[in-house]
């Protein structure tokens, strides 16, 4: 196991009623999927919100970052970045920017 | 003392307005869930602490909400929404087919009896019902299921089924109605689904009398009178006498047959309230005058209603869950703004006042006469 620390946008902090990140225990190899899974498990009131339930497809104005990467679009069960799975790095569970 | 309770979903959030039975002093609390768009909040009639709530972004879709205590307090429930087997298509605005897609929760419509269960309208058009109290959700797929549903298309806002009517006689028969597929009818409790479109005219359609199409926007019943039903159509308010079975219009002296919310008097089954807008292209009231129009005939004859509702430079929209009636001997009316004004009436409408002037744009407005 190893400790994967999330950082979550505004609206799911509140919904969840958590203050700034959080960590998840995920088994290794360390995936997005596995990381989403073990937030959802911690926070079911999630469930939905970061990707579609069932099919666990990401919600389109959701995007994955860590390490200056982007990572929307690695498939679910690639490993993690190594600082993040050693914890240096949180991953990042992005809003897309919209306004004018 | 009795009071009311006035839940109010806005684009950003969500209040809660209460008064004594004279509705003078108002405490207005929230926003709850500051942020979100909040479609609609409803008490249960069996249990007024209960309320459901229907929360969503474009960001993180769509949120269920139950407050056990009145509003004070909220919980998450289940959100999903899945379509009863393989869910096909409906047509697109310009007459393609279009996958079936959950986007959101526009309608909740808690039992008449039992507080655990609640109906869901969503778009895209389809009933669901819950019988734990939000936490899960399964589709009345009869309704989708219907021969017509390939055909249905989405109105502006949206192919949302946005009206549920629960018989207070009988529980087993309800009506919705769906923008743009028109009103549909069940005696089953859900299972089977009739249209009751006969009467509608859709200038704009290929057929105007066509079975589905209709750009229903409303519907309302008095509970001492449930065969009766009123409608608010895109153009033309309309009136049924034998539970949807046949339509015939009422819009009589109005100024104009536009609009979006419909809503009885609690006390006098004839006596209904609309707010006319300029036109489906002007979505905004006539020559810049708020003004709620009253029949007290069932319809054909109506009376403007402005006592205390802006007459000049006024230009906001009313939705069409945006107004509502209490239960006090006499009757209160409300209704919200895309300006985000929330005015109530304590006088059935002879007189008005704003109880909060700057809301974010009110989606729905639902009123609970409390004990």
């Amino acid at each position: 196991m190893t400790t994967v620390r999330v950082v979550l946008p505004g609206h799911l902090r509140t919904l969840a009623k958590i203050s700034g990140e959080v960590t998840v225990d995920v088994g290794e190899p360390a995936t997005l999927a596995g990381v989403l899974d073990a937030v959802e498990a911690s926070y079911p009131m999630l469930r939905g919100t970061i990707r579609s339930h069932g099919g666990g497809r990401r919600r389109d104005f959701v995007r994955f970052f860590a390490c200056n990467a982007d990572l929307s679009h690695e498939p679910p069960d690639a490993p993690l970045p190594a600082a993040v799975v050693d914890g240096s790095e949180p991953l990042l569970v992005v809003g897309a920017m919209a306004g004018g | 003392m009795s009071g009311v309770r006035v839940l109010v979903g806005t684009r950003k959030g969500a209040f809660v307005l209460t008064a004594d039975g004279k509705r003078k002093d108002w405490t207005v609390d929230g926003p709850h869930f500051p942020g979100w768009e909040m479609y609609h909040l409803k008490g249960s009639p069996a249990d007024p602490d209960r309320i459901y709530a229907s929360q969503s972004t474009g960001w993180h879709g769509q949120v269920m909400q139950r407050s056990d205590d009145g509003g004070r307090s909220w919980s998450p429930v289940g959100n999903e929404f899945a379509y009863d087997g393989v869910p096909g298509t409906h047509q697109w605005y310009d007459g393609t087919p279009h996958p079936w897609e959950f986007a959101r929760v526009w309608h909740l419509e808690p039992s008449h009896t039992d507080p655990d269960v609640v109906f869901a309208g969503v778009e895209d058009a389809a009933l669901f019902r819950s019988s734990d109290g939000g936490q899960s959700w399964q589709e009345l797929s009869g309704l989708r299921g219907h021969g017509s549903g390939p055909h249905w298309q989405p109105g502006a806002g949206g192919m949302c089924l946005h009206t549920i009517l629960i018989d207070p006689r009988d529980a087993d028969r309800m009506y919705v109605a769906i923008s743009a597929a028109g009103a549909f009818r069940t005696t089953d409790g859900g299972k089977t689904w009739t249209p009751i479109n006969r009467g509608l005219k859709s200038e704009g359609i290929p057929d105007p009398e066509a079975e589905v199409g209709h750009c229903v926007h409303r519907i309302a019943m008095h509970p001492d009178r449930p065969e009766v039903l009123f409608m608010q159509k895109h153009w033309d308010v309309m009136r049924s006498d034998d539970g949807g079975d046949s339509w015939h219009e009422v819009s009589g002296n109005l100024p104009t047959d536009f609009g979006f919310p419909i809503d009885v008097h609690a006390h006098e089954p004839d006596t209904v309230y609309v707010v006319p807008i300029t036109s489906d292209m002007h979505h905004f009231p006539p020559d810049g005058k708020l003004r709620v129009y009253r029949s007290r005939t069932g319809g054909n004859e109506w009376e403007p209603l402005t006592e205390g509702l802006p007459q000049k430079d006024c230009y906001v929209n009313v939705l069409r869950d945006a107004m509502a009636v209490d239960s006090l001997d006499d009757c209160g009316i409300y209704f919200g703004t895309t300006g985000g004004q929330v005015y109530a009436s304590a006088d059935a409408g002879d007189t008005w006042a704003p109880i909060v002037r700057d809301l974010p744009a009110v989606l729905s407005v639902e009123v609970q006469t409390l004990p």
